[in-house]
């Protein structure tokens, strides 16, 4: 069956109208802008000392940040797309006009996923102007980086959301499957790693545990941001732990985009029942 | 792109069916809602859906434009089966006008049908001409938001209209409409029937559709109970006629032992003319079996002056609804 570019690109283009003229496009980018600077500026506080340090020692701390902030962002933006409409009795008039459901999935994913990276682009974008100015042009190439490990990240976790919002009954469970997500991706994987690391007293899971690390999405941007700097993969230590083979920048782009594609696919095998 | 030929007609002018239903069946769980259904709806046709809440309408409905799979049986529409391959080309001929019709409050009316106009291929200038079409012109640049009730739902007929379907699906159609309003739709629907448009809608105002459909059919427990022309059913369920008779208030007793001898059953209660009947008259109600209206009007005849005035009135379309549904 061919795919209706046109119905995907208007599907597309409504959803990433609706979050500019509701400026959540907008909201979005300022929240990332302050936290940025202020967690570049603040970052070394707990040192005892404040103002914007080496390029590495920034992206260290925006990575703490990032790891919290944009999987919730995303998993706040995907939760609804496809059960909101459903709720609300839109998704009925869309199902019975030309399209595919795959078509509906993915134009609703690429309009959201457009709000969620024009955000994360201007809002980080803009503190790469004030980096720029305070560290010298030599600090953009790895911020950049670390700006488009950020996108993926988002993009995958805005996977996840849209997954869970073609799988709920409806948005009540939706947003409490998205809470869910978010606490085990963020708060809960790492945890239970380590703990499982530490009851068996490193014996069992030390060698698959970098492994393990690449099924968690947040792991992996740690990670990917881990291994693009030599500073900032001593200041956390893990270096060690990870295997040289896997931590290329490309092979967890790859992994990466993998936990972009698959959850979308899972949707979208489910939508179609 | 496919498009769908109008199936030729034959020398009575009736066409191929467009719509055939073929033994279909939809369960959820141990509920059948939609039961064994056989039904043919034939191009050009204004057909009616008529049933009960729950009776199966809307599951037959939706399963008609493949957002329900059926559990048994199969639909086609133009001889392509629903939720077939081939069924993207037939959904391009399909409008839809879902009952409670949702739309993007963010938007204005005509970005709301540019946005659906582009879904389904259609001109981007047809938008003005269908908000036109349903009287919303002067409102198209208003959010959806401001919309009342009535106008939402004639912004989503104009959704249904966008790229000329050839098969409409109008689920409850005149809801949240003003009796104006309403009658300027089925005018529209007139007009689109009389250009081959096939229309199939649902209604709970059996008043307002039984001189304006074609065929209908009524369904009940998932099954359907009776179809054909609303007469047709007015014959087939045998529903006595109901005669009204208006005399002079002292000859009422006299009325009474002259009908009802005849096989005619008295309605109870004898009721005085009100404001628009003259004073001192009295309208009297009977049910009157088809084949004895000769002979009930040629006794009332006898009454001569007393007798005022007579009106035969075929049983409405809710009286045959509940004759069959019940």
């Amino acid at each position: 069956m061919t795919l209706d570019l046109s119905a995907i690109l208007t599907l597309a283009g409504k959803e990433f109208r609706d979050r500019i003229r509701n400026r959540w496009v907008l909201a979005v980018a300022l929240v990332f802008t302050v936290f940025a600077l202020v967690i570049a500026y603040f970052g070394g506080a707990q040192q005892g000392a404040v103002g914007f340090r080496s390029i590495e020692f920034t992206i260290a701390s925006l990575v703490s940040l990032v790891i919290y902030l944009i999987p919730l962002i995303a998993l706040m933006l995907g939760f609804d797309a496809v059960v909101g409409e459903r709720e609300r009795g839109s998704l009925e008039l869309l199902l019975s006009l030309p399209i595919t459901r795959f078509e509906l999935l993915v134009g609703k994913y690429l309009g959201l996923a457009a709000a969620l990276t024009l955000s994360t682009l201007v809002g980080f974008g803009l503190v790469a102007l004030v980096l720029a100015g305070q560290l010298g042009a030599d600090a953009l190439p790895g911020y950049a980086l670390f700006t488009f490990s950020s996108v993926l990240l988002g993009l995958a976790f805005l996977s996840l959301a849209v997954m869970l919002s073609v799988f709920a009954r409806d948005r009540t469970r939706a947003s409490g499957l998205a809470i869910a997500v978010w606490f085990f991706f963020v708060l809960i994987f790492d945890l239970l790693l380590l703990g499982a690391l530490v009851v068996s007293a490193g014996q069992y899971g030390g060698e698959i545990f970098p492994w393990l690390l690449l099924l968690n999405p947040a792991d992996v941007f740690r990670i990917l941001n881990i291994f693009s700097l030599e500073e900032v993969r001593n200041l956390y230590g893990l270096a060690t732990v990870f295997p040289e083979a896997i931590a290329q920048p490309w092979a967890l782009s790859l992994v990466m985009l993998a936990w972009i594609a698959l959850p979308i696919a899972l949707a979208a095998w489910r939508f179609r029942k | 792109m496919d498009t769908i030929t109008p199936a030729p007609a034959d020398a009575a002018g009736r066409t191929a069916p467009v719509v055939r239903a073929c033994g279909v069946t939809r369960d959820f769980g141990l509920i059948k809602a939609v039961d064994r259904v056989d039904l043919e709806i034939e191009g050009g046709e204004l057909f009616g859906l008529i049933g009960h809440n729950g009776a199966g309408k809307s599951t037959l409905f939706k399963m008609m434009l493949g957002l329900l799979p059926v559990s048994e049986g199969e639909i086609l529409i133009h001889d392509k089966r629903v939720g077939g391959r081939d069924f993207r080309a037939v959904r391009r001929d399909i409008g839809y006008l879902p009952e409670n019709v949702v739309l993007y409050d963010n938007l204005t009316g005509l970005e709301t049908l540019r946005f659906f106009a582009r879904l389904k291929h259609a001109p981007g200038d047809s938008c003005a001409a269908a908000l036109e079409q349903v009287g919303l012109a002067h409102a198209g640049h208003r959010p959806v938001r401001e919309y009342s009730k009535g106008m939402r739902q004639r912004l989503g007929f104009a959704q249904a209209l966008l790229g000329k379907p050839r098969l409409l699906f109008l689920d409850e159609p005149t809801n949240g409409l003003d009796p104006e309003a309403i009658r300027a739709f089925y005018a529209t629907l007139r007009a689109l029937r009389d250009d081959g448009v096939t229309i199939v809608l649902t209604s709970h105002i059996l008043s307002e559709i039984q001189e304006r459909v074609d065929r209908l059919a009524i369904m009940a427990a998932g099954r359907i109970q009776a179809l054909g022309t609303v007469q047709a059913l007015r014959e087939q369920v045998d529903l006595p006629l109901n005669v009204v008779v208006q005399i002079h208030h002292d000859q009422a007793a006299a009325v009474r032992a002259l009908v009802i001898p005849l096989g005619v059953a008295d309605i109870p209660g004898a009721e005085p003319a009100g404001e628009a009947g003259e004073p001192g008259t009295a309208r009297l109600r009977f049910a009157c079996p088809r084949p004895l209206k000769m002979k009930l009007l040629g006794a009332l005849a006898n009454l001569g002056e007393g007798l005022i005035d007579v009106t035969v009135h075929e049983p409405s379309l809710e009286d045959v609804f509940f004759g069959f549904a019940d």
